[in-house]
């Protein structure tokens, strides 16, 4: 499997421009062609290959890639991350049945409120060791379902209902059961978030969070202003998680206090985990696998919370790297095994 | 409103310290096992759930009491609580032990960091969450009345109920145990010097992992009890209780100061008597908002609580 990711790099690095272009556009032609490729043996037996496609394989890549900023690039373990999900969902359900808004609209309001949110946790909590940042985060994210479930500007348990979908784009219509569009809206979303966290990781946020994760103290002696970029990491990670939750609530109208527990947080936190933290297409295949193999198996979507805690648990303590461990970290294990 | 406070003051308060003494209890349990490892036991509160679960199996599955069946009385009563307070540890602490051999040693011995060892005890966690969950079916599990709760008199007011007095002096029984235990006996010793200091405990001929196998054992002995009370003062538990029961009792070890015995007494009653106090003025639904909140401001304005020492600052 590290063979894999090696020559996809290789391939990749010795390519000129046009190749990578070419590359690129190969690449992105099959995944948006995906939902035609489906035949009914990926149907899983709660819903059509095509939904899955949408919820949770996409939803899930996205809001892994956005976790993996926080705790694969930068090594801040975050267990609220539903709490920005549910921030953007709120937004989209607020605002999109009590103003003339529309989904496109209402976008760039989620993702600043989820951003706000990121840091008005982070400020307290980010000044703090990593095991109380984990509990202060995930103390979070349950806070927020609780004052979801106890306000009643935000319909209390019952949520809010009938939450308009996006107007059209070029001719499409969205509606409830047109998945292909909301599929492609996501991988556009995923494309972007791909682009963001390539170019920061290569630049000077890259290397101050790789500092970070490596030693935080060493790094703030060597100057790096550590406590400024863990902010951009968590408000950029809340970011993505906050454009997720929009399109979810425009996509299933109806959005409750429920759908937003701690176990989601698990959930993308095991996706991370199991594909490999810091390395983003590691991240990706494990979101496609925990967010497909729980539904299509019947026997492991009613004990799929209790699958996703033992991949933790195994994979923490068999192959902590993930199925497609980040490069950087092997290369500096091989340079000092030669020593 | 304040006129019913005041009114109701001593009955709030006896409420109160019995569940600032379980919150004790399960806070002895994070405190003791970040002393030696430095690190936050997720899966404590999951061992605090089991503990209640086995309390109700005892209650009812061995001394078949159901919900209509007569109070135990005199000598059975005794029998009832001991024999189902000293299974719940037993059960508890086996399993804290064997969650550290599952989630912790491997990554001890290999040295590897604090997010790897954190990761895999949330997946331990979740594990016993859900294996809970999925044998209940998702309900809560209601645990048969053993003990009438009688009033054992008065106080200005307040009634002293017998389940409140059983808690509290129980709790400060085995508190006080574990204090001599950790400062009078030699495994207790061992225990503190791992605490101060991993490396020269280690010269010094100690088997480091026995002691930590053995903190787990304790901290989980001691979670054990607390899900005991639990079950004897609110009659019902749920898979899910773990949950917040644990946030709260961690942010009393916080407030106390974690890694400090004193301090989760001292945090855990409390904790217990904010938390009463603050649900009476505001409604239970906000008592995890309301515990969240002195979390994060204790954090905020004195990280190393009331008598512990300074987490920012300390590293693993």
């Amino acid at each position: 499997m590290i063979n894999i990711r090696d020559k996809g790099a290789q391939v990749w690095e010795n390519s000129g421009r046009t190749g990578r272009v070419a590359i690129a556009t190969l690449v992105i032609a099959v995944v948006a062609s995906l939902p035609f490729m489906g035949g009914t043996i990926l149907n899983t037996p709660i819903a059509s290959y095509e939904s899955v496609l949408v919820y949770p394989i996409a939803m899930f890549v996205l809001m892994a890639i956005g976790l993996n900023i926080v705790i694969g690039k930068s090594g801040l373990l975050d267990l609220g991350y539903v709490a920005f999900f549910a921030i953007g969902a709120y937004t989209m359900g607020l605002l999109g049945t009590k103003t003339g808004l529309n989904t496109w609209e209402i976008l760039p309001i989620g993702i600043a409120m989820s951003m706000f949110a990121g840091l008005v946790l982070g400020v307290p909590a980010l000044k703090l060791r990593g095991d109380y940042l984990a509990i202060i985060t995930l103390g979070f994210g349950e806070i927020v379902r609780i004052v979801a479930l106890n306000l009643g500007a935000l319909g209390r348990s019952e949520g809010i209902i009938g939450i308009p979908t996006p107007p059209p784009v070029f001719g499409i219509e969205f509606s409830f059961d047109s998945h292909r569009i909301y599929y492609w809206t996501l991988l556009i979303m995923i494309l972007l978030a791909i682009w963001m966290v390539r170019r920061l990781s290569a630049r000077r946020a890259g290397r101050a969070w790789e500092s970070i994760r490596q030693d935080e103290d060493v790094a703030e002696l060597l100057g790096v202003p550590t406590f400024r970029y863990k902010i951009w990491a968590f408000v950029l990670g809340a970011s993505v998680g906050g454009a997720a939750g929009v399109i979810y609530a425009s996509k299933t109208l109806f959005i409750a206090p429920d759908n937003f527990t701690l176990q989601i947080s698990i959930l993308i936190l095991a996706c991370v985990v199991f594909g490999g933290m810091g390395n983003i297409w590691g991240v990706i295949l494990g979101a496609v696998v925990l967010g497909y193999l729980p539904d299509r198996i019947r026997f492991l979507s009613e004990a799929r919370l209790l699958v996703f805690g033992l991949v933790l648990v195994l994979m923490m303590n068999l192959r902590p790297d993930g199925l497609l461990p980040r490069k950087k970290r092997e290369k500096a294990i091989k340079a000092k095994e030669a020593v | 409103m304040i006129g019913n406070f005041f009114d109701q003051f001593w009955s709030l308060t006896f409420g109160g310290l019995s569940l600032g003494f379980i919150y004790i209890l399960i806070a002895l349990g994070y405190t003791l096992v970040y002393g030696v490892l430095r690190m936050i036991n997720f899966a404590n509160s999951e061992i605090f759930m089991v503990g209640t679960f086995a309390t109700v199996i005892v209650i009812r599955d061995l001394y078949k009491f159901t919900q209509s069946s007569e109070y135990a009385t005199g000598f059975r009563l005794w029998l009832v609580l001991g024999t189902a307070l000293i299974i719940t540890m037993i059960i508890s602490g086996l399993l804290s032990m064997v969650v550290e051999l599952v989630a912790y040693r491997r990554l001890r011995r290999r040295n590897s960091g604090v997010l790897a060892p954190l990761i895999s005890a949330i997946g331990v966690s979740m594990v016993l969450a859900e294996s809970v969950r999925i044998m209940t079916d998702s309900r809560p599990v209601a645990s048969p009345r053993a003990m009438e709760k009688s009033f054992i008199g008065k106080f200005f007011d307040a009634d002293i109920r017998l389940d409140n007095t059983i808690i509290v002096i129980a709790a400060l029984l085995l508190f006080f145990t574990l204090w001599n235990f950790i400062n009078r006996t030699r495994l207790g010793k061992a225990i503190r010097a791992v605490s101060m200091n991993p490396s020269a405990a280690k010269l010094m001929g100690i088997d480091i992992d026995k002691i930590v196998s053995a903190t787990f054992l304790i901290g989980g002995v001691m979670t054990g009890a607390a899900g005991f009370f639990y079950v004897l003062k609110y009659e019902n538990t749920a898979s899910s209780i773990g949950f917040e029961l644990g946030i709260a009792a961690f942010t009393a070890a916080i407030l106390g100061g974690i890694g400090n015995i004193k301090g989760a007494f001292f945090g855990g009653l409390a904790l217990g008597l904010l938390e009463t106090y603050a649900s009476f003025f505001l409604g239970t639904q906000w008592k995890a908002v309301t515990v969240f909140i002195v979390l994060v401001m204790v954090l905020y304005t004195r990280p190393n609580g009331l008598f512990g020492e300074s987490i920012t600052q300390t590293r693993v």
